[in-house]
């Protein structure tokens, strides 16, 4: 049977090829993306091609939250733009909530917070929730309460009023957050959410995407804040120039790329005897520790035997997303990678 | 459909009364309130020409240059601000939904500006001729003239906000409406000329808008009567050149990529 660890090990063959990796599903998938690519025609007679985004496969499942990282350039906001329309694809076809992407009524159950979010800053932030819920088609009779229901989920009642000209950086993000939600969408995307928002943002930012998810919502968002993805994702994809790099659930992808063991013993004694066996080693006083992988313990501790050593501890290493980022990013030097 | 419409409209035109656009109106009313009590000393007749002259030019230029620096960033505003990608991304909103809704906008809120203007200006003409008569219903004629203009002119800066930046449509847009205001001009040339250069005079001056047969300012304050047709011609004339330039700006926009 072809389990998902099985994926990942084929994963390294298949990033090899322009296509990238399938996942299985059990049920219906929220975003189905087949080879979706982009090209812009670039220099002065436009006859340079710039591939934007190469092949993608990529599938997410419904109620689940789904993070797409990578640094700046990878493509993250253009996979988003051809999600929605703003773009058209050069290639490759994709399904929302099981529909077409020129499906227009799909967008009803869709919201949006694009990146760096600008809105009209002539309206109030009550106004501009009405406007967009009308967008939508939210039922008259619902709309006032519905309106203040999103403005009271990203904490933002006392500003109801206010134009959004007088607006912070944060408090923009807030009410971007609003109007994705102020339909009760089924698929919430979000570019860069936590983009502008201080810790306390950031905190509450998290809180409200569990929320969403709870209520069945699926999550899709872009971020180059690892630590982030990791707190909250179901699953990652990780893009670098314009290329699908890996995908999976966070702790199968982290085991994937540990293994390593730390080892405290005491007798700095010992020391040589694991260095020769490759392990990287630190003493404070009589404490020693070493960093070594997992298939040379047995070896390590008959070394520590023989050296008369006294075993504290054994601890496998916990491997951050960070670390897998790096491993499949890092040696292409990222622009920018915020952990 | 006509709920998305509508709030698109109205949000257009509730930024520009938000950004201050109908400022102009207090220009405008102080130059018809001294525009009255300076040819109040000269005779009645002359008096009333150059009021009729000045008022409703002033109610066309304002409006033409509301038009033509609103309508030039109608699109080009919301992809430079990325105010559209909310509007278009996530809503079930057509992008010839989104271009019509913002033409619409800026059509009321021109007039509105325009019947505000309106309503200063017959007040002027009250004061100076002490009544307003039948004939003063050419006067209308030349409002509406007036309307049909900025729809036109509109249009216009909207087909060239979908592709343009706001500098180059605002010279695009000003260099048009020069042009179609000596638009008989062109057809005088076209007339004179002989060959291929006739035959490309005549063509462009059938291909922009003819400007000039909506100006009928001069003769309404010369009481000169307006005929019934040319109503009904100017209006067929401006629904057509203006279907034809939204589709355009329609066309050109729903294959438009939105980086």
């Amino acid at each position: 049977m072809l389990t998902f660890d099985r994926l990942l090990d084929l994963f390294g063959n298949l990033t090899k090829h322009k296509a990238s990796v399938i996942i299985l599903s059990k049920t219906m998938a929220a975003i189905e993306i087949q080879g979706l690519e982009k090209s812009y025609k670039t220099g002065f007679f436009g006859n340079k091609l710039k591939q934007a985004l190469k092949p993608l496969t990529l599938s997410v499942e419904e109620g689940e939250v789904f993070g797409c990282l990578g640094p700046n350039g990878a493509g993250k906001t253009t996979t988003l733009k051809l999600l929605l329309g703003l773009v058209f694809p050069s290639g490759g076809t994709a399904k929302i909530l099981g529909c077409e992407l020129d499906d227009i009524n799909v967008k009803r159950f869709i919201g949006f917070l694009p990146e760096q979010p600008y809105f009209y800053d002539h309206l109030t932030a009550l106004e501009l929730l009405d406007y967009y819920a009308r967008l939508s088609g939210v039922d008259p009779r619902e709309r006032k309460r519905k309106v203040e229901k999103a403005l009271a989920r990203v904490g933002m009642t006392d500003s109801g009023k206010t134009q959004l000209r007088k607006f912070s950086k944060g408090m923009l993000q807030r009410v971007g957050i609003a109007q994705a939600i102020v339909h009760d969408p089924k698929l919430v995307l979000l570019d860069e959410p936590m983009s502008g928002l201080d810790p306390v943002g950031r905190r509450e930012l998290r809180d409200l995407v569990q929320e969403l998810n709870e209520e069945g919502k699926t999550i899709f968002f872009s971020t180059h804040i690892l630590s982030d993805a990791e707190t909250l994702c179901d699953r990652v994809a990780v893009l670098n120039k314009g290329e699908l790099k890996g995908v999976g659930v966070v702790a199968d992808l982290l085991r994937a790329i540990s293994g390593d063991v730390e080892v405290v013993w005491h007798g700095a004694q010992a020391i040589p005897a694991l260095s020769a066996l490759g392990a990287r080693c630190h003493a404070t006083g009589d404490v020693a520790r070493a960093l070594l992988p997992e298939k040379l313990l047995e070896a390590a501790l008959d070394a520590l035997r023989q050296n008369q050593a006294r075993l504290t501890s054994v601890n496998p290493v916990r491997a951050t997303l960070e670390d897998y980022f790096m491993a499949r990013v890092g040696e292409e030097k990222p622009n920018e990678v915020n952990a | 459909m006509i709920g998305r419409l509508s709030a698109i409209a109205y949000n257009t035109y509730r930024e520009a009364v938000r950004d201050r656009v109908l400022y102009n109106l207090i220009l405008f009313a102080l130059l018809m309130m001294g525009a009255s009590v300076l040819f109040g000393q000269i005779s009645l007749e002359i008096n009333r020409i150059v009021l009729i002259n000045l008022g409703l030019t002033s109610i066309s230029l304002f409006g033409i240059v509301i038009a033509i620096f609103i309508g030039i960033g109608l699109v080009s505003k919301e992809i430079e601000k990325r105010t559209l990608y909310t509007v278009l991304a996530a809503r079930p909103v057509r992008r010839w939904e989104f271009i019509t809704g913002k033409f619409l906008g800026l059509i009321m809120t021109l007039t509105v500006n325009a019947l505000l203007m309106s309503v200063g200006f017959f007040a002027a003409v009250m004061y100076v001729s002490h009544r307003l008569g039948r004939g003063d219903l050419q006067l209308v004629t030349a409002i509406y003239f007036i309307l049909l203009e900025f729809v036109l002119i509109t249009a216009l800066a909207l087909l060239f906000s979908t592709f343009s930046t706001p500098i180059f449509s605002s010279i695009f847009a000003f260099a048009i409406f020069a042009v179609g205001t000596f638009s008989e001009d062109l057809r005088g040339f076209a007339r004179m000329a002989s060959g291929p250069t006739r035959w490309m005079m005549t063509g462009a001056a059938y291909l922009v808008p003819n400007f000039a047969a909506l100006n009928v300012i001069s003769q309404v304050a010369h009481d000169t009567a307006i005929e019934p047709k040319l109503i009904l011609l100017n209006t067929l004339y401006v629904l057509v050149y203006t279907a034809a330039v939204l589709i355009a700006s329609i066309w050109i926009f729903e294959r438009r990529n939105l980086k």
